[in-house]
């Protein structure tokens, strides 16, 4: 299990959790296992996110791998200028 | 100066120096070919007519007697466009380029005519008769999310938002740790206050421009002055209904864009034009237009409660911060959120971040996205707190400073960052321990700005003479195509002058992300460098066939291929241009690619200092001395380096100072042109000094960090502190123009 | 309307063209001519981009009518360097890193270059202050400031 941090308003659609526990072994199953678990944080989800990945961050790829005891923190989707 | 924390990287012999740009000549001869300077045969001259409502309903376009005049070819008005249903961006962004049921802004363009001289096209705009009904509007962050405040959509508020909020509150975001509450209970003192910032532009010289062709056959061509052509690409394929392989975009050189060209304002309906007259059609805006109607940034109003202990440890940091990003939603409220106190290391932190819409015009990133004024927020009570104690502002910062092993404010923890290695290096410039005089003042901040990656494709080829092409597909906003150029040469072991790189068009590499997020050099930068190793790796093959030796036995060194070791065989090395002779020989023509979507990118800090003389019989505040102090990860052309490390600290000066967008109660933009609108001008600055230090970024083979971004968030808040020292006032709005400044001097007394 | 018959200099080239009577020099240089290198920044004289010389005298070419060139010398850009030797300014500007995006470089040029003409030894203040006509919004115009004093040197000292 991963332990995914959420952050404070998307906390609302993770039953009021801050953190919570994923089976995934890579990014794609984290986001799938977050959409399952949690369908109230749907809406965001397909909104898009970014994901911090033992302080590296990750938009897309989804074969990305994620060890137990990677940090793992969802972040509002990226956009540069 | 260099600071390497680490002895590990290559030794370097391109990296780091720097050469000529293969773009300087024609660029310092006018010859170089932008937006508006490319033209077709046949070609007509497009027009947009635009809302001179800041919020109305369109009851009506009558464009028939302008269709009757001689010489217009095509009128094109949002009944001409397909209904987008299922995707909320690419609706907008047509709604945007082309208004639906309402005027949402001064300036939102309502319809476009095609002609064969633009006085004709002129003309025709005059006989577009567009019937609307104004309604009531909302310019002001504040006022738009009041009770009975005019309101721009229903229904677009997403679930983040509480039930009871006006409907012009899209989004809401919350991020941090802890408890600040509590926190504030252990402080010593607690400033509290509210912080506006206006809207400020981009400000790039080149207005946006554009050429299109659209045959009946459903294929297109479009040159553009863009960030990202295959964006540009994508979107108008979505927005047109024809499939992205039939349509052709090539990048012209960009004037600029710092965010401003990451989205599109003319294209659809520049291609909409052509498809519809069946001829080229090229549009230029007006400066008037650019301002009125692409991107600005947020305005914002942000609410800081921050406290410190008597010696300098803050106990707690709060914000509320409130971005109007126009009309639609997508303010970067969100990153304000999480930038705000990102370069401390705080036990209770916590930001609230509220999307509201305005009727003014949709926002554009603009470099480090809704981070500056978060940063001018925070950094000037942090600011305040210091001055209230007595102590040092760079010593506080350096005692709450993030580093390795820090939880991040939104979240993640870091891994090695280069905050504390600027705020020291500060500390020891000789800037910091100058005298000032009366009427001076000096302000430091720091700032952050996050990095990323995305889909990127170099393509590396080998001509027959043994001389380097490199096709990227990013726009060259600075200087990255000399960039590339190195990193490929250095990889090569070849000189820097044998690789010329282009920037090619949509039909000729993969998909690439916009040139943005300050990408480029570490994106595009890393595939090149793949892409050596990958003709690296072909033409060392090319050699053990020629040697008859295994390709395992064969090494690159110094631009040549020679056996590995004593035992692999005696044969002279060969260099990269005698296996690029033969190649025909060997298996054909040699090139090396690389398609990835790196991501990874490091964070990036960096801490400004700034002396500042206040007139106080003016109110005019002059910019004596600055100075920036940012990581790279590793300089690649350590001029271009410091060029984004002063531009971004110009554009920030502006918007300190001078630079906001002015509503009349009326809702229309007062200040549309260059006059009025004052963006820094080189009697307005002083040198500006750049720093740059080198804390390698694991991410990237060369270290490299991007350096774009983050250059832009200090200074609203450098300045700020440094006006009000010199002021004696605490200075709260930006910006801080003469009559403000001078009333803030009256108030004090 | 009718237009109107020119007959002008332009980088010592003699030239005639046919122009609307409210047009523009810069309109007439960019559409008439093929003459891009003269930019359009803001059309109201803020910004440079579209710097020329009219006479030896640095003006604005989007206030400059086109009929207002008839029997006058102008000089662009384009006729800057000679043949494929560039000038100083041109030279200091790529080797100063002088430009990012390089829209605002012609103007700047032209403008530089004027200023040249008639104070070979700038102070940084005069520099500035002579140049504060022509925006650049990439660079904080510290390597302009420089490049423009550096050319500036080696003019005086090649003289």
């Amino acid at each position: 299990m991963v332990q995914v941090k959420i952050w404070g308003s998307l906390a609302a659609f993770a039953d009021d959790q801050s953190q919570v526990e994923i089976e995934a072994k890579n990014l794609r199953e984290l986001l799938d296992g977050l959409a399952a678990a949690y369908p109230a944080m749907r809406p965001q989800l397909d909104r898009g996110v970014s994901v911090s990945i033992d302080g590296r961050i990750y938009n897309d790829s989804w074969f990305t791998p994620i060890r137990e005891d990677s940090e793992v923190v969802l972040l509002a989707r990226l956009k540069g200028g | 100066m260099a600071l390497d924390s680490k002895s590990d990287l290559p030794q370097f012999k391109v990296v780091g120096t720097r050469p000529a740009r293969p773009d300087g000549i024609d660029k310092v001869t006018g010859r170089a070919r932008f937006g508006a300077d490319m033209s077709a045969p046949g070609m007509l001259t497009g027009l947009i007519l635009r809302s001179p409502h800041a919020h109305a309903r369109i009851v009506s376009i009558d464009t028939s007697k302008a269709e009757a005049l001689a010489g217009v070819h095509a009128v094109v008005t949002r009944k001409d466009f397909r209904e987008i249903t299922d995707d909320d961006f690419t609706a907008d962004i047509l709604d945007n380029c082309m208004a639906g049921a309402k005027a949402l802004y001064d300036g939102h363009a309502i319809a476009a005519v095609a002609a064969s001289s633009t006085k004709i096209a002129r003309e025709a705009l005059k006989l577009i008769d567009v019937t609307y009904e104004k309604l009531d509007h909302v310019t002001d962050v504040d006022e738009a999310i009041e009770d009975g405040a005019p309101v721009l959509h229903e229904g677009r508020s997403d679930e983040t938002v509480p039930a009871g909020m006006s409907p012009n509150v899209l989004s809401r975001y919350e991020f941090g740790h802890g408890d600040p509450e509590e926190g504030l209970k252990n402080a010593d003192h607690v400033v509290e206050r509210t912080y506006k910032t206006e809207a400020t532009h981009q400000g790039y010289i080149e207005p946006h421009a554009c050429l299109a062709q659209m045959g009946p056959d459903g294929q297109g061509d479009l040159w553009v002055c863009t960030q990202g052509h295959y964006m540009v690409r994508n979107t108008c394929a979505a927005i047109l209904g024809i499939e992205q392989g039939q349509l052709r975009v090539t990048a012209s050189e960009i004037g600029g864009g710092f965010g401003g060209k990451t989205t599109l304002f003319l294209e659809p309906v520049a291609l909409m034009l052509a498809k519809k007259s069946g001829r080229p059609v090229k549009m230029v805006m007006t400066r008037s237009e650019v301002l009125r109607a692409t991107g600005p940034t947020a305005s914002t109003s942000i609410d800081v409660k921050i406290g410190m202990t008597k010696d300098g440890k803050i106990t707690a940091g709060f914000a509320e911060m409130r971005y109007q990003g126009g009309a639609y939603p997508g303010s970067p409220v969100e990153f304000g959120a999480m930038s705000a106190f990102a370069p401390y290391d705080l036990e209770h932190v916590k930001t609230i971040g509220w999307d509201i819409v305005t009727n003014r015009p949709k926002a554009a990133a603009y470099r480090a996205p809704g981070a500056p004024m978060a940063a001018f927020a925070v950094e000037s009570a942090i600011d305040e707190l210091a001055r209230h104690f007595g102590l040092d502002p760079l010593e506080v910062r350096l005692k709450n400073a993030a580093r390795e092993g820090t939880k991040a404010s939104y979240g993640p923890t870091y891994p090695a960052i280069g905050l504390e290695a600027t705020l020291r290096t500060a500390k020891d410039h000789p800037h910091w321990s100058a005298p000032l005089g009366e009427n001076q003042g000096r302000g430091v901040a720091c700032g952050f700005w996050f990095n990323f990656g995305g889909d990127t494709c170099v393509t590396l080829n080998i001509t027959p003479d043994g001389t380097v092409t490199v096709s990227e597909g990013n726009p060259d906003i600075g200087g990255s195509r000399a960039s590339m150029s190195m990193m490929a040469a250095e990889e090569l072991g070849i000189p820097y002058e044998k690789v010329r790189t282009i920037v090619a068009d949509t039909g000729s590499l993969g998909q690439n992300e916009v040139t943005d997020g300050s990408r480029v050099t570490f994106a595009v930068g890393l595939a090149t460098i793949e892409a050596a190793r990958a003709a690296k790796r072909e033409m060392c093959k090319r050699a053990a066939m020629i040697w008859g030796i295994d390709e395992e036995a064969v090494e690159w060194v110094d631009g040549a291929a020679q056996p590995a070791g004593p035992n692999a065989g005696k044969f002279p090395p060969m260099t990269l241009a005698e296996i690029a002779e033969t190649a025909s020989n060997t298996g054909g023509p040699i090139a090396g690619h690389h398609e990835a979507n790196p991501e990874g990118a490091g964070v990036s800090f960096a801490t400004h200092m700034c002396d500042v003389e206040v007139d106080p019989d003016t109110g005019a505040a002059k910019i004596l001395r600055y100075t920036v102090f940012q990581d790279a990860g590793k300089a690649i052309h350590p001029a271009y380096v410091e060029g984004q490390f002063q531009g971004g600290a110009a554009q920030g000066i502006g918007w300190a100072l001078n630079e906001e967008y002015i509503y009349g109660d009326d809702g229309i933009l007062q200040n549309a042109g260059f006059l009025d609108y004052r963006v820094p001008v080189a009697s307005d600055l002083p040198m500006i000094d750049a720093v740059i230090l080198e804390i390698p970024n694991p991410g990237h083979p060369y270290g490299v960090r991007g350096v774009g971004e983050t250059s832009i968030v200090p200074p609203l808040a450098a300045v700020a502190n440094a006006v009000s020292a010199a002021a004696g006032v605490r200075m709260t709005d930006l910006p801080m123009s003469p009559p403000k400044l001078l009333a803030a001097l009256h108030a004090k007394g | 309307m009718t237009k109107v018959h020119v007959t002008t200099t332009i980088n010592g080239d003699p030239t005639e063209f046919l122009c609307e009577p409210d047009e523009t020099l810069l309109d007439v240089l960019r559409d008439r001519l093929g003459m891009t290198g003269s930019k359009e920044g803001c059309g109201t004289g803020d910004c440079g981009a579209c710097s020329v010389t009219l006479n030896g005298r640095l003006v604005c070419s989007c206030l400059v009518l086109g009929a207002e060139a008839e029997g006058q010398e102008i000089g662009t850009i384009e006729g800057m360097a000679q043949g494929e030797n560039l000038h100083v300014l041109q030279k200091k500007f790529i080797e100063h890193a002088a430009l990012q995006c390089g829209i605002c470089t012609p103007g700047l040029l032209v403008a530089a270059k004027s200023l040249l003409e008639k104070n070979p030894d700038p102070t940084e203040e005069e520099t500035r202050y002579w140049l504060a006509g022509n925006l650049c919004r990439c660079t904080g115009y510290d390597k302009i400031i420089r490049a423009v004093m550096d050319a500036a040197k080696e003019m005086r000292e090649a003289a």
